[in-house]
């Protein structure tokens, strides 16, 4: 969002006096990074770049401890190859064979999209001073990760076949007389890929958190209350509710991780095999 | 009618199309449900498919959210 956008987020957050459920979305500068310049770029290290470190280092720690080869696998073995496995089954029966040449890159966008949804969920604001921020609760970073899926299907698609590539937009069977209208259709829905691959995630996200921060709000405003009765009419309804939401959030951030990575591999599918 | 009121107005018109889309959504899994129970045989393998029709209708109810947002945020 713009500086405008912030600028009414806080007037809305002022004129209420109450929690600002958008507030936990606002990038910051962190450890006085704010006037590193590089080329006339502001390039802060700001809480979302730290969240991609700790998502990062998360996964590589995730990873390695997996990855030690033995043959009788231990548990957290068997989580790595369990969560490989599922990748590579994923790519074996929607593009095929060669599907295994795609797995790294569908599993790395899978596991960080899984990462930073659940690392964004975890509850880090108990400990004073610290912030959680999701980091696919913005439209630049998931419009990146889309651009990737995107991209790779471009460009696998024109490396294999070529300009025949174009045929991907006149599907099997098509009538002749529907030829000015089919392909006009198809590229359309084509192009319109990679924003809604990048808009599910974002606003899947960002939806959640607000709803988790409104019901939040309830709890506390109502715990405030002067009469004796709000809190027991409003907070602890909105508690357990909140509970149940969150659970429901965590499912969300699970499904949305794999729709992304379900369609990044129907995509490569289409470059691959072109329908 | 004030500027502000309207697009609250609208905000909660937007509201109606996540509605929609909840309905989409249950009828995604409730048709899952149906044809599963009468094969479950063939159920795991169209798993994908379920959620490539569940992504596709609940995008158009967050897409009504993304309407919400603009209008009380950004318009």
């Amino acid at each position: 969002m713009g500086g405008r956008v912030l600028d009414r987020v806080v007037n809305v957050a002022g004129e209420s006096g109450k929690i600002d459920p958008m507030h936990q979305f606002q990038i910051e500068p962190l450890f006085g990074s704010e006037n590193w310049m590089i080329g006339g770029y502001n390039l802060a290290f700001t809480n979302s770049a730290l969240f991609m470190m700790v998502v990062l280092g998360a996964l590589w720690v995730f990873m390695w401890g997996g990855m030690k080869r033995e043959v009788v696998p231990g548990r957290w073995q068997m989580a790595v190859e369990g969560v490989t496995g599922f990748v590579n089954n994923m790519l074996t029966s929607s593009v095929g064979p060669e599907g295994k040449k795609y797995v790294p890159l569908v599993f790395s966008l899978f596991m960080f999209i899984l990462m930073a949804n659940f690392i964004g969920m975890m509850p880090f604001g108990i400990v004073p001073g610290v912030h959680p921020f999701t980091v696919t609760s913005h439209l630049t970073v998931t419009a990146v990760l889309a651009v990737l899926s995107f991209g790779t299907v471009l460009v696998v698609g024109f490396w294999k076949h070529g300009l025949h590539f174009f045929s991907l937009f006149v599907p099997h069977g098509t009538p002749w007389w529907l030829l000015w209208l089919i392909p006009l259709i198809e590229l359309f829905s084509f192009l319109i890929r990679p924003f809604s691959l990048a808009l599910r995630l974002f606003v899947a996200m960002t939806a959640g958190h607000v709803l988790m921060k409104v019901l939040a709000g309830f709890v506390i405003n109502g715990l405030n209350a002067e009469a004796a009765w709000v809190p027991f009419v409003v907070s602890i309804p909105s508690f357990i509710l909140m509970i149940g939401i969150t659970l429901l959030e965590l499912l969300v951030c699970a499904i949305q991780a794999y729709v992304f990575a379900l369609l990044t591999s129907l995509y490569i599918n289409d470059a691959v095999n072109l329908h | 009618m004030d500027a502000e009121a309207a697009k609250l107005i609208g905000a909660g018109l937007a509201a109606i199309g996540a509605g929609l889309a909840a309905g989409g959504v249950g009828n995604v899994f409730g048709s899952f449900l149906q044809g599963a129970l009468r094969n479950p045989a063939a159920a795991d393998g169209q798993q994908g498919r379920l959620f490539i029709g569940f992504a596709a209708a609940e995008l158009l109810g967050l897409l009504a959210f993304v309407v919400a947002m603009i209008l009380i945020f950004v318009a």
